[in-house]
């Protein structure tokens, strides 16, 4: 019930607000109302959760096409329980800025925000194949229509590139869908065997490479984060490309063990390329966003290192990296959109300076940097380490690359740290442009304080992901064969 | 005295009630004075549809084995029941959608001729004797002939008429060709007789099944077959064309499904290759067709003609499941189609011209409601969720897996794939351009409040997303309804 209440509650909140009349305001902070007790709910959920146990918790089931065995079937694990929480808390955190900011048409932003994030909750949730992708699908119908309409001046090329990349893996995936469920004669992911139709799992893993994104799937990546509204590339960099990551954890790997056991050469080996080619653009973009948009695109790369790596040191770090990036990414995005809000730019030429006189601003900036650049004794640190000492099992040229992968990480935050905030003042840079303001930290504050728990303990998302030692009751990822590996 | 065979009245009482509202109707043109003649003949047309689609509910309840009537020459089973009350339902959504309409007179004929053509659609889904088949076939076509062409002031609606006069009269006359050619080689007219009777490798059979196939392939406007749709569609008055594109695709389609299965059984082999490779064509044709046009009218026509693709793949299935997919399938697709006509109906009548695309921009953010409305059936027709067109889809999939034709799974596909490039495009045109040039209320002040159509429009927005939620109701009906054929 719980879980269906966490999905419900923004769904509904979303047709309130897109309903009733309400002024400016008053929908603005009801949508931000609905997206804060939407966190309440998943902090009860997570209270009321056994992390001991490796079962699925607060599930509920229901028949919905009984002849094909499609159901209604939600629940959680450890890991995806941890993926909903950051899914729930940087989207309180977009509608948040969207308040701040003020959008255009505010009933129809924030019912589309609202059904976004219900969406993104479902997939997170889903125990059923087709459920899954309807909530994977549905989490396309709002985004279209938010970066198409409240989106920068390239918007309808960036919704056209988005919706042409996202769909093609989608649809691949619906045959896969179709293969799989009509094989298997049911849908439940519960009740499913595994498969070893190649064909079949490649239309899945296509699909999550191209939301997550993965090299050389990243083509949308550019012009969708650059040209959507600050929040919603937030929104999209945090936690749509993790539904990706679910989506290997959930299908991918335990469906279909031996296929991903097959092509795990070929996808390691796009991951780590991934990893150091999104760096290095990372590094040499010209912009900020441009920035935080590559450097998301290498996480997915680590992150995917971490899951394929087939062992629990890297599935645990590629869970703690989510939700530590999911954190990081969308308190990144959200400063980038405070600095262009005060600068009008997001060039990094015409930036730099502002340290002098926003204290805060500064402080803020250079924390979430730190973090996100990986220092040790921080979340994505550990999560790092995590997936280095994971993949090593697959190759020692794997876990070099991690590591070139977290001193490229050093180097291109710190090129935007120092742009922004050291230097000269840029032409940009106005005296009169204001530190942050009290609003502007009850967004960022929170999400940063989660990042520094997440640094003091770690185990708190790693240990509790799939549930100790055994993994009990779900294999998540292909047994060894039987000679050692 | 000669003996007749004995009448079941209840399972061609939807006929019937609709042959009433019809006279009705006609009647009303006639005596009723000329200033309630427009309530009085959409009034009855309305209690004719409602109660056609009542009397086949109890007709599909009531009909648990399927029967032969009156010499074999009528199915009465829960196929023909359901197709009846998806038609008449329609029927019922286009009556609304009509009643605004601009028209100076003629109210009286339109609605004598909707309901006639409905009455003959409904007796032609219970369709059991090529006899039969042909008159339900040429008694709507008569019907539809002339309601394309009422418009007698615009040229368009004249032009339009001719077209399909033309080509739907060639189309029957190679559909009663073929009829010839299958009676010849088995000396039967009986769906079921024909089959028992035929033997394998019959060319002038053959021949017969080819030309069924494609007289009855005119009628669904698959590809190759559908090069009258797009003018039809475009030039008929919109509510005609909402009224086509929903009910004679699924008189058409179910009948089709009916003949094939039930007469050719025993070229199975053959059939399913011709109606797989047909799919196919339709598929291709009617999305990359629907690419390149402007006119909306013909961009959803085309857009009819790559359904008509997907709901042949369920017939190719030749499976159960197969029937039960294109059962289903129409229900969220009449709904659709209805729907997004209406809408563009109303836009029409706004605007005083043909709507294109560029004719819809800001449509989304000045009418709320249609703009959602056409935002629903755009995404439907594309197939994504919370719509009932991601079921459609995935059981028409489901169902060519399952007969093995893979194939044909990656094509429907890839048309999918096509297909989002323009029903986004037009979500595109709705909310994301601007409609500040067009912003013109033309005959002098805000746009008529229209009820009737906002009823209908909403009707088809809550089939659409109801079709998605209570899947399994409308799937259990669409099971008994296959199930009333010899698989």
């Amino acid at each position: 019930m719980l879980t269906t209440a966490l999905i419900l509650l923004p769904v509904a909140g979303a047709l309130v607000v897109a309903v009733l009349p309400l002024p400016r305001e008053t929908t603005a902070g009801l949508a931000l109302l609905v997206a804060l007790m939407e966190v309440g709910l998943w902090i009860v959920a997570a209270a009321r959760f056994d992390f001991d146990d490796g079962g699925l918790q607060l599930g509920t089931s229901r028949e919905w096409v009984e002849s094909l065995g499609i159901s209604y079937s939600v629940g959680f694990y450890g890991f995806s329980l941890w993926l909903t929480g950051a899914a729930v808390i940087a989207s309180a955190a977009a509608i948040g800025y969207a308040v701040w900011v003020g959008r255009d048409r505010p009933r129809a932003y924030h019912a589309l925000m609202l059904l976004l994030t219900g969406a993104i909750v479902a997939t997170f949730a889903s125990q059923d194949l087709l459920l899954f992708y309807v909530s994977f699908e549905a989490m396309l119908i709002p985004l279209y229509v938010l970066v198409g309409v409240w989106g920068g001046a390239r918007r309808q090329a960036a919704t056209l590139t988005f919706v042409v990349y996202t769909m093609a893996g989608s649809l691949l995936m619906l045959a896969s869908v179709v293969a799989f469920g009509v094989t298997q004669g049911t849908f439940s992911l519960v009740d499913s065997g595994t498969s070893d139709n190649v064909w079949v799992f490649l239309g899945f893993a296509i699909a999550f490479a191209i939301k997550a994104p993965l090299f050389p799937f990243h083509g949308w990546l550019p012009l969708a984060y650059r040209e959507a509204p600050v929040e919603v590339a937030a929104v999209l960099s945090a936690i749509v490309s993790k539904t990706a990551i679910y989506g290997f954890l959930r299908i991918g790997l335990p469906k279909f063990p031996e296929p991903a056991d097959d092509l795990s050469g070929v996808i390691l080996v796009l991951a780590a390329a991934g990893l150091v080619y999104g760096s290095l653009l990372a590094f040499r973009a010209p912009d900020l966003r441009g920035v935080i948009a590559y450097s998301s695109m290498a996480q997915m790369g680590l992150i995917t290192l971490g899951v394929f790596a087939f062992d629990d040191l890297g599935l645990d770090g590629a869970v703690l990296q989510s939700v530590a990036h999911g954190l990081v990414s969308a308190s990144m995005f959200l400063l980038v959109g405070m600095v262009e809000h005060r600068c009008g730019t997001g060039e990094l030429a015409s930036l730099g300076g502002m340290a002098r006189g926003r204290p805060l601003l500064a402080t803020v900036v250079m924390v979430a940097g730190m973090i996100a650049l990986a220092v040790p004794g921080s979340a994505t640190f550990a999560g790092e380490f995590l997936i280095m000492a994971g993949v090593y099992g697959q190759g020692w040229g794997y876990s070099v690359v991690v590591a070139l992968g977290i001193v490229l990480a050093a180097m291109y935050t710190l090129r935007i740290i120092s742009a922004i905030l050291h230097v000269k003042p840029g032409p940009a840079v106005r005296d009169e442009a204001l530190d942050l303001r009290t609003g502007e930290l009850a967004l960022i504050l929170p999400m940063i304080l989660a990042l520094l728990v997440l640094s003091a303990w770690p185990a708190l998302i790693s240990q509790s992901s799939f549930a100790g030692e055994e993994l009990s009751g779900w294999t998540a990822y292909p047994p060894p064969p039987e000679e050692t590996r | 005295m000669i003996e007749t065979p004995s009448v079941d009245w209840l399972a061609l009482s939807p006929t019937v009630a609709l042959l009433v509202a019809s006279g009705l109707a006609l009647l009303a043109a006639v005596v009723v004075p000329e200033w309630t003649r427009k309530a009085v003949a959409s009034g009855v047309a309305l209690a004719g549809f409602v109660t056609a689609a009542v009397l086949a509910g109890v007709v599909f309840d009531e009909s648990p084995t399927p029967e032969v009537l009156l010499s074999g020459s009528m199915a009465r089973d829960q196929l023909a029941a359901l197709a009846q009350v998806i038609l008449a339902v329609t029927g019922a959504v286009v009556v609304l959608v009509s009643w605004a309409e601009r028209r100076r007179d003629n109210h009286g004929e339109y609605y004598a001729l909707l309901t006639a053509a409905g009455a003959g659609m409904v007796f032609f889904v219970s369709a059991e004797d090529l006899m039969t088949l042909f008159l339900g076939l040429e008694w709507f076509s008569l019907c539809l002939y002339v309601l394309v062409a009422l418009d007698t002031e615009r040229a368009a609606s004249l032009e339009a008429g001719l077209k399909y006069l033309v080509v739907g009269g060639f189309g029957s006359a190679v559909l009663l060709f073929g009829s010839a050619f299958v009676y010849g080689a088995t000396g039967e007219i009986g769906f079921a007789e024909i089959a028992s009777a035929s033997s394998t490798d019959d060319t002038f059979l053959l021949a017969g099944l080819a030309m069924i196939l494609a007289g009855l392939a005119f009628k669904v406007s698959a590809a190759p077959f559908h090069m009258w749709t797009p003018d039809v569609y475009q030039g008929a008055p919109s509510s005609v064309t909402a009224f086509m594109s929903a009910a004679t695709k699924t008189a058409a389609l179910v009948v089709l499904l009916r003949v094939l299965v039930t007469t050719f059984p025993n070229e199975a082999d053959i059939w399913t290759i011709a109606v797989a490779v047909i799919a196919c064509v339709s598929l291709v044709w009617g999305n990359l067709a629907a690419l390149a046009q402007r006119d909306l009218k013909r961009l959803l026509a085309y857009s009819s003609i790559s359904h008509a693709g997907f709901m042949l793949m369920a017939i190719a299935a030749n499976s159960e499941r197969g029937g039960e997919a294109l059962l289903y399938y129409l229900v969220p697709y009449s709904a659709m189609s209805v729907g997004a006509f209406a809408v563009v109906a109303a836009r029409e009548r706004e605007l005083g011209r043909a709507v294109t695309l560029e004719s819809l921009a800001g449509l989304g953010w000045e009418r709320p409601f249609y703009g959602i409305a056409m935002w629903t059936f755009m995404l439907g027709m594309a197939g994504f969720p919370l719509t009932g067109g991601m079921f459609g889809k995935l059981f028409v999939f489901s169902a060519a897996y399952d007969s093995g034709d893979w194939w044909l799974v990656l094509v429907g596909v890839a048309a999918t794939a096509i297909s989002l490039a323009y029903y986004l495009n037009v979500v595109r045109w709705l909310y994301m351009r601007a409609g500040t040039e067009l912003r013109l209320a033309p005959a002098g002040g805000s746009p008529p409040n229209d009820p009737a159509l906002a009823t209908a429009v909403g009707a088809a927005v809550v089939v659409t997303v109801g079709s998605f939620f209570a899947v399994q109701p409308i799937l259990d009906a669409a099971a008994d309804a296959a199930a009333s054929l010899p698989f």
